[in-house]
């Protein structure tokens, strides 16, 4: 379960979303996330869930996985929905009984956190994790971020570490659950004590799994050797990707997204905070 | 007779930086041949110098003393370029031990790509490469997986789709079977057999296990830095005594055969297939 974090994510289609250059995908996934924090009407919002929902039908992603994707956020969720029902101070008194005191702004903000949150995490993973590889993520960002190779920036380097990491999160994860067994065979115990006792039962753990980590890391640096790997100079890349129609359709609609919701703002403006 | 595609002569080798006074030789005047399209196993016992010596025949690590040919080049040559580095290792593929730590992808099909990308082929290219090593693994409909999902003999496979794929004229597997179950260690042998037979590719096969050894066209026994038997499976099984020495077992129907014949039962003592030893046994045994 905790292993599939971040790779079972990526869900293989021929999407519309898929087909996207992933460098469009990543600058449309940053104005998606401005456009979220620029939402403050209802109008707005309305405007937004609709993007959202045409995003998840664009990617060809069942809405059931999207919403199983969700699960991890629910203590986020219910934290700043308690937090903001409770604690948030305004004009309009909703319920008042002895201490407690719930104001109708307290409300309506713990919904919008509520929905930003939901949206954020579901548009920004919709347009990248969701239908975009790891190592496709990777190599759009390495494109993105190659006019720093101008100034010696290791612009490569960068995005192989990062997509190796993201390659052995699973394997780690998996070893550390492994060495987690064995030793709570050998009778160690992480589930008591205080923090200074838990934090001291995980030394057993950590020490074999960095020694393993770097075993890993020097049998893989062979390995790539072997494979003539030689940093980032003269190598192509399998999938040639272009920008196209679809990545104007894209970037257009996303900037459309961050304009309309600016424009209900203003002319909307109803439940404005 | 043709040029041998590897060849080596007199190899030296130390870890211990130069300087040292108590040297300890790792491989100490190994010399071999191997002809193209040879199916050779090497045995030794754990540390007797077999992994470094594969990794000398890629340029991992180079040799103190003596001369390495890959298809008669000398990749031991001080004045050799990078680029005839690049085509040794595109020549000598080599997979290893543990299937994780040698897939550097999330998707299969990306990890298969990742040699020819560094090789600098086009990408239509790469992708034909890529299907067609994916089909010669039986892995094709594993493409768009992720690698951790799948099994030990299938990680390996897909492992040897990506040295496939920079089409190599030659795959050393470094242990490349130890760690896996009994399934996924016939799913892998069938997979070497085959592109031993079918491809024409020289395989040298490194491992500790003698059924596996008996599969192959040749055997050669590493020892103490040096070559200690070389020979078909048949020879070199006959030496019961020498190979214990050298900290080996032999195939269990050799070493019955072995000690029957020891203890004066007239029986041949270089039975290497169980088949062939049972069928013996029972014509001894009706007589
Ligand atoms: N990176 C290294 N540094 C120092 N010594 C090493 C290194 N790798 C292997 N050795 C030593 O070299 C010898 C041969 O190792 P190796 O080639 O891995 O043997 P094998 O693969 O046959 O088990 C062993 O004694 C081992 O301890
Ligand atoms: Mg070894």
């Amino acid at each position: 379960m905790l292993k599939d974090i971040t790779l079972g994510q990526f869900f293989p289609g021929r999407s519309f979303l898929h087909r996207i250059d992933p460098r469009t995908k990543i600058i449309a996934a940053l104005l998606y996330i401005v456009a979220v924090f620029l939402c403050d009407s209802i109008m707005s919002f309305i405007i937004l869930l609709a993007a959202t929902l045409a995003l998840i039908a664009l990617s060809g992603v069942p809405v059931k996985i999207i919403v199983k994707g969700l699960k991890p956020l629910i203590f986020i969720l219910a934290f700043t929905t308690i937090y903001n029902v409770f604690f948030y101070k305004g004009d309009h008194i909703l319920v008042h009984w002895k201490f407690i005191t719930i104001y109708l702004e307290g409300v309506v903000f713990a919904l919008i956190m509520g929905l930003r949150i939901i949206c954020l995490l579901t548009g920004s993973s919709v347009l990248m994790t969701y239908t975009t590889s790891p190592i496709m993520l990777t190599d759009g960002i390495e494109r993105l971020l190659s006019p720093l190779n101008k100034i010696k920036a290791p612009v490569h380097e960068f995005a192989m570490m990062m997509s190796i990491a993201l390659r052995f999160i699973p394997t780690l994860v998996e070893e550390t659950d492994k060495i987690m067994c064995a030793q709570k065979a050998r009778g160690a115990d992480f589930s008591s004590g205080g923090l200074i006792k838990r934090a001291r039962a995980l030394i057993p753990v950590l020490v074999p799994l960095f020694i393993s980590a770097f075993r890993r890391a020097s049998d893989l640096a062979v390995a790539m050797e072997c494979r003539c790997y030689r940093g980032g100079s003269g190598r192509t890349r399998m999938t040639k990707t272009h920008f196209g129609a679809r990545d104007v359709i894209l970037f257009t609609a996303t900037v459309i997204l961050g304009t309309v919701i600016v424009l209900s703002n203003i002319y909307f403006p109803i439940w404005m905070i | 007779m043709s040029v041998p595609f590897i060849k080596v002569e007199d190899l030296i080798f130390t870890y211990d930086d130069e300087d040292s006074i108590d040297k300890h030789y790792v491989l100490k005047n190994l010399s071999l041949e191997i002809e193209k399209g040879s199916f050779v196993c090497v045995l030794g016992h754990n540390g007797s110098g077999k992994s470094t010596f594969a990794k000398l025949l890629n340029m991992i690590l180079s040799p103190d003393e003596g001369k390495i040919y890959i298809d008669g080049l000398d990749i031991t040559d001080p004045e050799i370029t990078e680029d005839d580095l690049f085509e040794i290792r595109r020549k000598v593929g080599m997979v290893f031990q543990n299937p994780d730590n040698q897939l550097v992808a999330t998707i299969v099909e990306e990890d298969v790509a990742f040699g020819p990308e560094n090789l600098g082929v086009e990408p239509s290219e790469i992708r034909r490469r890529v299907d067609s090593a994916l089909e010669t693994v039986g892995m094709s409909e594993y493409a768009t997986h992720a690698p951790h999902r799948l099994s030990g003999g299938q990680k390996q496979r897909v492992a040897i789709a990506g040295i496939i794929a920079m089409q190599p004229e030659c795959i050393i597997f470094d242990e490349s079977t130890a760690m896996l179950d009994p399934q996924g260690r016939a799913e892998v042998m069938n997979t070497i057999a085959k592109l031993n037979r079918e491809q024409g590719i020289t395989v040298i096969h490194i491992t500790h296990n003698m059924d596996e050894a008996v599969k192959a066209d040749r055997v050669v026994v590493i020892n103490e830095g040096e070559v200690f038997l070389d020979g078909t499976p048949k020879e070199v099984f006959s030496n019961v005594e020498k190979l214990r020495r050298a900290g080996l077992d032999v195939p269990q129907v050799t070493e019955l055969f072995y000690d029957l014949s020891n203890h004066g039962v007239d029986l041949p003592s270089d039975i290497l297939c169980e088949e062939e030893g049972a069928e013996i046994l029972s014509a001894w045994l009706k007589k």
